[in-house]
């Protein structure tokens, strides 16, 4: 025969902290509300695909607040039974009682929750992998620790910009130079890897003319960090006028002139063993084609607004904004650097 | 009285080494070496934390110059695999060592030689790990070293070898320890206690123990590929070679998911022990919960490629691994309602391990909500690799593992030491990591949302993340005090907390029936089961063979003797013989450390020294003693079950 079980006495039967399990109630509900207000995210969207994650999102989240809520009052209730009713009952049946809840709130409603919102994701899920085609096609191949951006059909290379007519899809094909990289501008598309020796595409969209910030979000090594870039939703002309002009080779600088005297000290350094200015000798491939470089928004991956002071101090030594990247301090007088930035202007 | 007195002071001469020496670095008392593993856990707790502190430091502001790119990444990098293997497990697995032989009622664990290997060679390869600090080529790779970029091309220096190498070598620590764990369980339990009758915190160890046996290959192989290739020029991960990078992912999460659950399962077992002693009560469902714990074991190996989402996997496969990773969710559900209904059910008393399960709750539940969004693909290619999932996460091993072992340092603190930890102490140190641990993770998710990736070391000013971070990092703080509230409280109540008694929560497992701290030889006479909680469920003391311990124990403590079981019904088959403290291990350890470094440094001829080495102590160990220990095979003690 067994002893009936025996509630213990535990020393000093004080019940301290609820007040401060209500306090954590009160702290929730501004911080998830403060989601609302993300701006420039996930829930920000400006594309077709970050459109319907968006809404997947806030479904998920207004399911999870119910969950959490119920969770908690439950706990809570622990707390006030146990101050108000000095003795518990404990039989059979309570037990009983006390397991059909288990069931019930551990499995039937978990699964029923789960279910649906497993088949809302696959049905998103299957929107997202029709076949992939788009009016244009746009290459994109990672390097540490910048962008290097192709549109194959029309021979054009640039970096770190990738410009799409807005409005209209755009098949996006990823890969990588290097290590693995991971293609992300949050409020236009979900992430896709750069894998070296595979290509991923998926069709980016953006719904209204505008700048999309994007950072590479896989570890990629020392400079992860500086890894930005830039979508520039167009108008369809604008994007056509962009297209056309980047086209077109580097204009050839008047004789004589200082922006010449620039081309001639770029092209005689160090500099055309790592880039490529179209109908020059400058063909390396290291690094970001400069063949337009002037009319990028940003230089060093994003990093630094594309301006004379910025330019010249990433030329002399951009190790100091990006240390460990591959660009090697340059060794040039005052002189040079002018003439070469005056160059660089040029390069519309 | 003074005959008991002698026959103590003669068993504690049979168990304890004579020699100071000896009984400090050889012995093999599963206490001894269970509090080791949580002290050494506890300092890599520290240095983890440390430098998550730095991290949080340089990332409070944005474009902020603390630390540079390098020492940011090897920073993180640090963090993530200590917390993880250096911390989680080896915590776990310390209580594990400490309490299973107790909870089972034996005298120790079923090889107590091989308990001593793996705690020397989890402290060898922690230090080897650590000494990279030094030579300032510390791991800079990630805790999940995704290949190329761990490659000798990219990754030219010693960082990467101390890595892997640091953890193939700690593999042979983590798997050994499984194995004893699993002998233990399943052949050293106490008579009467039939599987069904096992602790719910030993269910989990032996869960865990399996998940280990299974994950712990993949990863290993995976670190050898990676050695290979780096060092010989072999070819496994590189495309132009026909390689693929994808194979290191596969089969580093083939082994990173089971792991999450080879870090939170041990964790529910605490809370499972503690929610049953606070509420005074037995835990609701205790079959449910068991069934629960072995399906998270399963299904955890069925989920890995939910890691893998972003990287250009065909919709069926995302599908099929979106609705295994969805299922998992399930077992979770159960074990949180099945706690939530012991509570209700009981009366519960709401001091600091409590507290920290309370905690714990919350916390899991807000991390496993975030987690069932996660199978949701395109949810998932979303956030992941954002700060988002570094919130999520966080929830999840912090809440779900970290809360608990704070709860379980405050229940068996007073088992280990004799003395309680102090409860005034232990509420500020509660509420101080609870609002601080929210202060740091929550803001997380937000900024995930607004676009911020992870394992940056710096962000830009003007993106609106400059606010979150700061909180986060004030969070951090308030965090690191809470966990010193916990250093004080361990020091002071060491020297003037209250005396604790054998039963001081009047628990009902049978850890809790012997003195505290427990003798060396653990029970006097071992212990006889009579239903799930053997304390409280004791026959009417009239009846024969009501006591708690056996009448004829046919074991001779003197002799250091213990009991062996059937594996279910947990019947006395056999008796076994505990070897007695020895050297061997921490010199097999040390010729591991010696073939480890040898590779490292590219020093074969060490690393041969090492293996003849290691061999040779191979063949010490498993010498015969000169007068061999009797097996008593067959001489099955009769021992008979009453109705409960």
């Amino acid at each position: 025969m067994k002893k009936a079980f025996q509630p213990c006495t535990v020393r000093k039967l004080t019940l301290p902290g609820h007040s401060g399990i209500y306090l954590l109630l009160l702290l929730f509900p501004p911080l998830l509300s403060a989601c609302a207000s993300v701006s420039g995210g996930v829930l920000d969207p400006q594309g077709p695909e970050a459109q319907r994650v968006a809404y997947l999102s806030w479904l998920m989240f207004g399911v999870a607040a119910v969950v959490f809520t119920v969770v908690t009052v439950l706990l809570l209730l622990t707390a006030v039974r146990t101050r108000r009713q000095r003795s518990v009952e404990y039989s059979p049946e309570s037990d009983h009682r006390a397991l059909n809840g288990v069931i019930v709130g551990g499995v039937v409603i978990p699964a029923v929750v789960l279910l649906i919102i497993m088949g809302l994701s696959i049905a998103v899920q299957q929107i997202s992998a029709a076949p992939a085609s788009g009016d244009l096609t746009v290459e994109i191949v990672g390097h540490q620790w910048w962008w290097e951006v192709n549109y194959p059909d029309y021979g054009v290379t640039t970096a770190n910009e990738i410009h799409i007519p807005a409005g209209r899809p755009v098949l996006i094909k990823l890969t990588s130079a290097d290590v693995i990289h991971s293609f992300w501008a949050p409020q236009l598309h979900s992430k896709l890897d750069l894998i070296p020796g595979q290509t991923n595409s998926f069709v980016l969209q953006a719904d209204n003319a505008g700048v999309y910030r994007g950072q590479c979000a896989e570890f990629c090594g020392l400079q992860h960090a500086h890894m930005v870039f830039l979508v520039v939703a167009d108008k369809t002309d604008d994007f056509n006028t962009w297209l056309e002009q980047q086209r077109q080779s580097a204009p050839e600088p008047d004789e004589g002139s200082f922006e010449q005297e620039g081309q001639q000290a770029f092209l005689g350094s160090a500099c055309v063993y790592c880039h490529t200015i179209k109908g020059t000798n400058a063909s390396g491939t290291l690094g970001p084609d400069l063949t337009h470089v002037a009319s990028r928004q940003t230089i060093g991956a994003g990093i630094l607004p594309n301006g004379h002071g910025y330019l010249a101090g990433w030329i002399m030594n951009s190790q100091t904004v990006k240390p460990g990247n591959e660009m090697p301090p340059m060794d040039l007088d005052a002189e040079q650097l002018q003439a070469i930035l005056a160059y660089l202007d040029t390069l519309k | 009285m003074a005959t008991i007195a002698v026959g103590e002071k003669r068993l504690s001469d049979a168990w304890e080494a004579r020699s100071g020496l000896i009984s400090l670095l050889g012995t093999v008392d599963h206490k001894l070496i269970g509090i080791r593993y949580i002290q050494t856990a506890f300092l890599f707790f520290v240095l983890a934390g440390l430098e998550a502190l730095f991290m949080r430091t340089q990332l409070a502001v944005p474009e902020n110059t603390l630390l540079g790119p390098e020492t940011y990444n090897q920073f993180f990098t640090m963090h993530g695999t200590t917390m993880i293997f250096f911390f989680a497990t080896p915590m776990l697995f310390g209580f594990g060592n400490y309490l299973i032989p107790l909870m089972v009622g034996a005298r120790d664990m079923a090889f107590p030689r091989l308990n001593a290997l793996s705690y020397w060679v989890f402290l060898f390869s922690g230090l080897f790990m650590y000494s990279s600090l030094l030579f300032g080529a510390a791991p800079d790779g990630g805790w999940f070293a995704y290949t190329p970029l761990t490659g000798a091309e990219y990754s030219p220096g010693l960082n990467l070898d101390f890595w892997a190498l640091g953890l193939i070598f700690l593999s042979i620590a983590t798997t050994a320890g499984a194995v004893n764990f699993i002998v233990t369980i399943l052949k050293m339990r106490a008579p009467g206690m039939a599987i069904n009758r096992l602790p719910l915190f030993c269910w989990a160890i032996l869960v865990t123990s399996f998940a280990v046996l299974f994950a712990i290959p993949p990863l290993t192989v995976a670190n050898v590929f990676l050695m290979l290739q780096r060092v010989f020029g072999f070819h496994f991960f590189q495309t132009q070679a026909g390689g693929t990078p994808l194979l290191w992912q596969h089969l580093f999460w083939f082994f990173g998911h089971p792991d999450v659950y080879i870090i939170f399962l041990p964790a529910v077992g605490i809370v499972s022990e503690v929610v049953a002693s606070f509420s005074r009560r037995p835990i609701l469902g205790y079959t449910l919960l068991a069934v629960a714990t072995i399906a998270t074991g399963v299904i955890g190996f069925g989920v890995w490629v939910h890691h893998m989402f972003a990287v250009g996997i065909s919709p069926l496969v995302l599908s099929i691994f979106s609705i295994s990773s969805i299922v998992i969710g399930i077992p979770s559900g159960i074990q949180v309602f099945a706690w939530l209904g012991t509570m209700l059910n009981g009366r519960p008393v709401f001091k600091t391990p409590l507290l920290f399960i309370s905690g714990f709750i919350i916390l899991f539940v807000l991390g496993g909500l975030s987690g069932v969004m996660f199978p949701a693909v395109p949810f998932d290619q979303q956030v992941t690799d954002s700060y988002f999932i570094v919130a999520h996460f966080h929830y999840v091993l912090v809440g779900g593992a970290v809360f608990p072992i704070f709860a379980g340092f405050y229940y068996w603190f007073p088992k280990m030491s004799g003395r309680l930890l102090d409860e005034h102490l232990g509420q500020w140190n509660f509420w101080l990591m609870f609002i601080g641990f929210n202060l740091t993770f929550f803001p997380m998710h937000i900024a995930g949302l607004m676009g911020m990736p992870r394992r940056v070391y710096t962000y830009e000013a003007g993106l609106g993340w400059g606010g979150l971070n700061l909180l986060e990092t004030i969070g951090a703080f308030t965090l690191a005090a809470g966990i010193l509230f916990f250093i004080a409280n361990v020091f002071y109540s060491l020297g003037s907390g209250e005396e604790a008694g054998d039963n001081p929560w009047n628990a009902s497992s049978l850890e809790w029936a012997t003195s505290s701290p427990p003798p060396p030889y653990n029970f006097r006479a071992l212990p006889v089961v009579h239903g799930r909680n053997p304390l409280w469920e004791l026959p009417a003391a009239d009846t024969p063979g009501s006591s708690l311990f056996m009448e004829n124990d046919p074991t001779d403590p003197y002799q250091r003797e213990t009991l062996a079981s059937t594996v279910l019904s947990g019947q006395p088959d056999g008796i076994l013989h505990i070897p007695a403290s020895t050297l061997i291990p921490l010199y097999l350890g040390l010729a591991l450390t010696a073939v480890f470094v040898g590779i490292l440094l590219r020093q074969w001829w060490l690393a041969g020294v090492g293996v003849l080495l290691v061999f040779g102590l191979i063949v010490a160990w498993l010498w015969p003693p000169e007068s061999e220990p009797a097996w008593h095979e067959g001489e099955t003690a009769v021992i008979e079950e009453r109705p409960a």
